[in-house]
C-alpha cells in the first residue's frame, strides 16, 4: 500500500518587488503559483523545468525556507504551515535538503567531523558517546573513508564534497529528502557516481525524495515520478514511463525533443520553441506557455487549462493543456 | 532613474534631522551648566544669567531646538561669543578656503590614486606594482599634521622655497594639498589598484582580447570604466574624510579655514561657532554622498534593473 | 601531417602553468587536425585541458601560463611564431571565439552595438556608422527580433539565450575560417540551447567556416560534430570520425563515459560509473594517465604511456589493449567488457 508522505495544495510562492518612491510593494514575481502534487512513501518525485520555473522555490517553500504565501503543505499527515519556529524546526530533523553547490552550503571552516557533529546535535538524534561511531558509519555508508574525518571542504573534490553532504542529510536519519539540483554541478562519470548512491540509499533507508534537476537523462533515471514546470505552474505529471514515452503537453514535448541524444545516426523532429521563457513577474494570461506554444490559439490566452487526464493517459499521468486530444488526433496542427 | 533620485533625495531628510538634533545637543551634553562652561570659572551669576538669557537656555530643550532649527533655516547661525559676529558669516567666510584646500587635495588624490593603482594593476606582480604598494602603505599610515610639519621642515625651513604657512598664493597651496591629500591618494590607489585586478579577471575581458583588441584598449577602453565605479564611490567618501583631516592641516599651516576656525572655537568655548561650522561641515558631507550615490548609480545602469 | 585541406594543424601543444614553483601539465601534447568546413570536437570533463587547448590556439594564455612547445599552423603559418600584434590582427577577425559564459562575457557598460561595432572597427576599418548598420545587420543574422532597437540596450537587458546570440554576432561578424565554441551553450536551457545549436549550424554551412566545438555533453557533440577528440588529463585520449566514435569506441574512458550518461530516451538499470577521480594536475600517475581507474589497467599500463595509434575501424586510441605489447586478457572487447570488468 502506498502511503502520501507529502503532499502540496495550491502553493503559491510571490516575492514582492518594491519600487516608487517609497519603496511600496508595486508588483510581484509569482514564482510558484497553484501547484499541487504529492510524494508517496519510498518513491522519487521529480520536478523538471528550465531556469525560473519556479521549481526550486518549491522545494525550499516545502520545507519552509521561504514562507510560501499560500497553500497547504502536509507531511505525515500534518500541515507544515501550521507549525511555529520550533515546532517546524524539530520536523526538519526529518525533511533534509542537499543543495546543488556542496561548498556553497558547508561552512568552510569546519572540518567534516565539526559538520556532522553539528547536525546532530541541533537534532539531537544520537547519544553523544555513540556520535564518532554513527560518523563513521556515515562516512562508509557515502563511500568516503573514515580517515576523512578531520578534512576541510575544500580538501575533496566535488563528488567526495556532494558525498559530504549527503552525509550530512543523513546525519539526523530523515525520512524525506529535497535533491535541488544535487548532480548538476559534477562532472558526468562522478554524476554517475551520486546517482548510485542515491539511489542505493533509498532502497536502505526506504527514503522519500523530491529530485529537482533540469537534466532529463538524469531525471529518467532516478524518479519514479515526473512534475513538469513552466512558468510557476505544473504544466504535466505523472509516471516516468508516461512523461518520457507519452508526454502530452506541447511544453514537455518541445522540451524532450529539445535534448541533444548521444547517438550520431539518431534523426528526431525538433520542436524548436521560439523566444525566451516570459517574465514570471507579468506571466502571460490563460495557459503560460500560449506566447510559445505552435499550437496556441485565442482560447489559450483567455483560459487556463487545467491538469487532466486523456484515454490515451494512464497511471496519475495529468496534463494542462486545452488540446490534447485534437493534436494526438491530428486535427489541431502546429502554426510552425 | 528619476524615482531613484527623488528617493535618494527625500532620504536625506531624516538624515538632516537626526544631524541637526546632534549638533544641538552637542551644546547640552557637556557636563555642566553650558552657560557657566562658556563664562569660564570665575564668572559671576549675573553674567551667567545673562549668557543663559541671550543663548535662550531658560527656554524648555524642545523650545529651544526649534528655535535653533528655525533661525538655522533661515541662515541664522546664532551669534559668536568671541567675535560678536554672526557666526553665518563668520563661518561662510571660511568656508571656501576649506572647499578649495578639500577640493584641490581630491584632484591631487585622485589623480595620483588612479594612476597609481593602475599601473601596479597592470604590472601585477613585479617590482613595480611592489613599490608601488609599499609607498601606498606609507602613504596610509602617515598622519597628515605630522607629514605637513616634515614637508615645512624640509620645503619650508631646509630648502626655503614654499612658504611656511597661509593660503592663497599657489606657492602656499602646494604643501597644505600634499599634506591633506597623500593619504587619500594612498586609499584610491589601493582601492583602484584592487577593482581593476578584479575587473581584469572578467570574462568580458577575455573576451575583448579574443575579438582582437589591443591590450591598450583592453585596460583603458573596457576596464577601466569598470573598475571606475566603485572607485568613483571611495573618491566621494574621501573628500568627507578630508574636510575633517583640514581641521589638523589648517592648524598646522595657520589656514584661515573652516577647520582652524573650529579648532579654535572649541577652545574659546564657543558653541554657537562650534554647532555653526559643524552643521555646515555635515550638510558638505551629506551632499557629496548625495552626488556620489546618483553618480553610482548612473554609471552602474545595471542596478536600475532591481 | 600538413594536408591542405585542414585549416587548423596542431601538433604536440604543450600548455603548462607555473604555480609556486611546480609545473603543471594542463595541455601535454595534443595534436589534432581540423579540416575546412567540418567541426570538430573536444570533449572532456573539468581539468582535462580542452579549453586550456582553445586558448592556446587565440595565444590567449595568461600568466602564470605559457605555451611551453610544439606548433599551431593556421592556413600553413605557426601561430606560435606570430608577434603579439600579428595575433591581434587574427583573433576576432580569422580565428573568432565564443564562451560559455553568456552572461559575463560581454562588457556590461557597453551597448550590443558598441560591442560589435568594436570588432568590425579594429578589422575592417569601418567608420562608426557604417560598424553600426552591420552590426544590425549581424543582430538580425543570428535571429534577434527587433534589431534597430537591441543594438543600443544593454547586456543586462537581454536574457542569456540573446547574450550568446549576441556573443556569435560578435565572433562572426568578420567572417572568420574558424570558430572556436567553449561550451557555448552549457549556461542555457535546453530548448534555449537548442535554438542556438540550430544556428550555429545553420551558420556554419552558410558561412562555410570550421568550428572546433569544445564540450563535455556527449548529445551535443553527436548532433553537431563531424570529427571527436576526446580528452582526459592533459591528452586526447581518442580520435575519430562521430560514427565512428559512438558506435565503436575503443579507450576504456570514451566508454565509460558514455555508459555512464543517463539518458532521456531510454531506461537503463544502473549507471556505469568511472570509479575514482580524475587526477590532480599536480599528481599525474606514471604510465597511462586513466591506469588508475581503468577497469582494464595491466601491468604495462602503470608502467608506460601509451602513444596515439591507429586502429583497424580507423579510430586513434592512446590504449595498450590496441598494441601489440598488451599484456593483459588478449580476447578483451573494451566496449562490450566495460561493465563486467569493472564489478570485478
Amino acid at each position: 500500500m502506498t502511503t502520501k508522505l507529502l503532499e502540496v495544495n495550491n502553493l503559491k510562492q510571490y516575492f514582492p518587488i518594491k519600487g516608487g518612491v517609497f519603496g511600496r510593494t508595486v508588483n510581484h514575481v509569482k514564482a510558484v503559483d497553484d501547484v499541487s502534487f504529492y510524494v508517496n512513501e519510498g518513491e522519487t518525485l521529480s520536478i523538471v523545468g528550465e531556469s525560473g520555473c519556479g521549481k526550486s522555490t518549491t522545494g525550499r517553500a516545502v520545507l519552509r525556507l521561504d514562507e510560501p504565501t499560500e497553500g497547504d503543505i502536509q507531511f505525515n499527515g500534518e500541515n507544515l504551515l501550521d507549525l511555529n519556529k520550533n515546532d517546524m524546526r524539530k520536523k526538519r530533523k526529518d525533511m533534509q535538503i542537499i543543495f546543488q553547490d556542496p561548498y556553497a552550503s558547508i561552512n568552510p571552516r569546519q572540518t567534516v567531523r565539526q559538520v556532522l557533529e553539528e547536525a546532530m546535535a541541533i537534532q539531537d538524534v544520537v547519544p553523544k558517546a555513540d556520535r564518532v561511531d554513527k560518523m563513521m558509519e556515515l562516512l562508509d555508508t557515502v563511500g568516503l573513508g573514515s580517515h576523512q574525518l578531520d578534512r576541510f571542504p575544500h580538501e575533496f573534490s566535488g563528488g567526495q564534497r556532494q558525498r559530504v553532504g549527503i552525509a550530512r542529510a543523513l546525519a539526523v536519519d530523515p525520512k524525506f529528502i529535497i535533491c535541488d539540483e544535487s548532480v548538476s554541478a559534477l562532472d558526468v562519470s562522478i554524476q554517475a557516481q551520486v546517482l548510485n548512491l542515491l539511489k542505493n540509499l533509498q532502497e536502505q533507508y526506504n527514503l522519500t525524495y523530491l529530485f529537482i534537476a533540469h537534466d532529463l537523462g538524469v531525471v529518467r533515471h532516478i524518479s519514479d515520478r515526473v512534475a513538469v514546470m513552466y512558468l510557476g505552474r505544473v504544466v504535466e505529471i505523472g509516471e516516468k514511463e508516461e512523461i518520457f514515452d507519452n508526454p502530452k503537453h506541447p511544453y514537455t514535448k518541445s522540451l524532450l525533443s529539445a535534448i541533444p541524444v548521444p547517438d550520431p545516426s539518431h534523426k528526431q523532429e525538433r520542436i524548436v520553441l521560439k523566444g525566451d521563457v516570459p517574465s514570471p513577474i507579468d506571466p502571460p494570461p490563460g495557459c503560460r506557455f500560449h506566447t510559445r506554444c505552435p499550437f496556441a490559439t485565442e482560447k489559450c490566452r483567455d483560459e487556463t487549462p487545467e491538469l487532466r487526464k486523456t484515454e490515451t493517459m494512464t497511471g496519475t499521468h495529468e496534463a494542462a493543456c486545452h488540446y490534447m486530444e485534437d493534436i494526438e488526433a491530428g486535427r489541431h496542427k502546429a502554426a510552425y | 532613474m528619476f524615482v531613484f533620485t527623488i528617493r535618494r533625495i527625500l532620504q536625506t531628510i531624516p538624515v538632516l534631522f537626526g544631524v541637526s538634533i546632534l549638533v544641538f545637543l552637542m551644546m547640552h551634553l557637556v557636563p555642566g551648566d553650558p552657560a557657566q562652561v562658556i563664562a569660564g570659572e570665575a564668572a559671576s551669576p549675573q553674567t551667567i544669567e545673562q549668557i543663559r538669557e541671550r543663548l535662550g537656555l531658560n527656554d524648555p530643550l524642545p523650545m529651544q531646538y526649534l528655535n535653533f532649527i528655525m533661525n538655522a533655516l533661515q541662515g541664522d547661525l546664532g551669534t559668536s561669543i568671541r567675535s560678536g559676529q554672526p557666526v553665518s558669516e563668520e563661518v561662510f567666510s571660511r568656508f571656501w578656503v576649506t572647499m578649495e584646500l578639500a577640493f584641490y587635495s581630491m584632484i591631487l588624490s585622485a589623480f595620483i590614486g588612479l594612476i597609481a593603482g593602475i599601473i601596479s594593476a597592470v604590472r601585477h606582480y613585479t617590482i613595480i606594482d611592489v613599490v608601488v604598494m609599499i609607498i601606498a602603505l606609507f602613504g596610509l599610515s602617515m598622519p597628515n599634521f605630522w607629514l605637513g610639519l616634515m614637508l615645512m621642515q624640509f620645503f619650508s625651513i631646509n630648502l626655503e622655497i614654499l612658504p611656511v604657512s597661509g593660503w592663497g598664493t599657489p606657492e602656499q597651496i602646494i604643501l597644505p594639498v600634499i599634506a591633506l591629500g597623500t593619504a587619500g591618494a594612498a586609499i584610491i590607489a589601493r582601492m583602484t589598484r584592487s577593482s581593476m585586478l578584479e575587473v581584469i579577471g572578467q570574462d568580458y575581458i577575455r573576451t575583448a582580447r579574443a575579438k582582437g583588441v589591443k591590450e591598450r584598449f583592453v585596460i583603458y577602453k573596457h576596464a577601466l570604466k569598470n573598475a571606475m565605479i566603485p572607485v568613483v564611490t571611495v573618491i566621494g567618501l574621501e573628500f568627507g574624510t578630508l574636510l575633517t583631516g583640514a581641521v589638523l592641516t589648517e592648524t598646522v599651516f595657520s589656514i584661515n579655514g573652516l577647520g582652524r576656525f573650529v579648532v579654535e572655537s572649541i577652545r574659546a568655548r564657543d558653541f554657537p561657532a562650534v554647532q555653526g561650522s559643524v552643521l555646515v561641515i555635515a550638510l558638505v558631507f551629506i551632499l557629496v554622498n548625495l552626488i556620489v550615490d546618483l553618480s553610482y548609480r548612473f554609471l552602474n545602469k545595471r542596478i536600475d534593473l532591481n | 601531417m600538413t594536408n591542405d585541406a585542414d585549416v587548423l594543424q596542431i601538433d604536440n601543444l604543450q600548455t603548462s602553468f607555473f604555480i609556486d614553483g611546480s609545473e603543471i601539465k594542463a595541455v601535454d601534447g595534443v595534436s589534432l587536425n581540423i579540416p575546412k568546413g567540418k567541426t570538430v570536437g573536444i570533449v572532456g570533463e573539468s581539468g582535462s585541458g580542452k579549453s586550456i587547448t582553445s586558448m592556446s590556439v587565440m595565444r590567449l594564455i595568461r600568466n602564470p601560463g605559457r605555451i611551453k612547445g610544439g606548433s599551431i599552423h593556421f592556413n600553413g603559418e605557426d601561430l606560435l611564431q606570430k608577434t603579439e600584434k600579428n595575433m591581434q590582427n587574427i583573433r576576432g577577425n580569422k580565428i573568432s571565439m565564443i564562451f560559455q559564459e553568456p552572461m559575463t562575457s560581454l562588457n556590461p557598460v557597453y551597448t550590443v552595438g558598441q560591442q560589435i561595432s568594436e570588432v568590425l572597427q579594429i578589422h575592417q576599418n569601418l567608420s562608426k556608422k557604417e560598424a553600426l548598420s552591420k552590426s544590425v545587420e549581424m543582430l538580425e543574422l543570428v535571429g534577434i527580433p527587433s534589431p534597430n532597437d537591441r543594438v543600443k540596450q544593454y547586456p543586462h537587458e537581454l536574457s542569456g539565450g540573446m547574450r550568446q546570440r549576441v556573443m556569435i554576432a560578435i565572433a562572426l561578424a568578420c567572417n572568420p575560417e574558424l570558430l572556436i565554441a567553449d561550451e557555448p551553450t552549457t549556461a542555457l536551457d535546453v530548448t534555449i540551447q537548442a535554438q542556438i545549436l540550430e544556428l550555429m549550424n545553420g551558420l556554419r554551412k552558410e558561412l562555410g567556416m570550421s568550428v572546433i566545438l569544445i564540450t563535455h555533453d556527449l548529445g551535443v557533440v553527436a548532433e553537431t560534430c563531424d570529427y571527436v577528440a576526446v580528452m582526459y588529463a592533459g591528452q586526447i585520449v581518442e580520435y575519430a570520425d562521430v560514427h565512428t566514435l559512438f558506435n565503436n569506441p575503443k579507450h576504456p574512458y570514451t566508454v565509460g563515459l558514455m555508459q555512464s550518461l543517463p539518458r532521456h530516451d531510454m531506461d537503463q538499470e544502473e549507471l556505469n560509473v568511472i570509479e575514482g577521480n580524475v587526477p590532480k594536475p599536480g599528481e599525474m600517475p606514471e604510465g597511462c594517465r586513466f591506469a588508475p581507474r581503468c577497469p582494464f589497467a595491466s601491468d604495462i599500463c602503470t608502467r608506460e604511456l601509451p602513444d596515439l595509434m591507429e586502429t583497424e575501424d580507423g579510430n586513434q586510441v592512446r590504449c595498450w589493449v590496441y598494441s601489440e605489447k598488451w599484456d593483459g586478457d588478449p580476447e578483451v572487447n573494451v566496449k562490450d567488457d566495460y561493465k563486467t570488468a569493472r564489478s570485478q
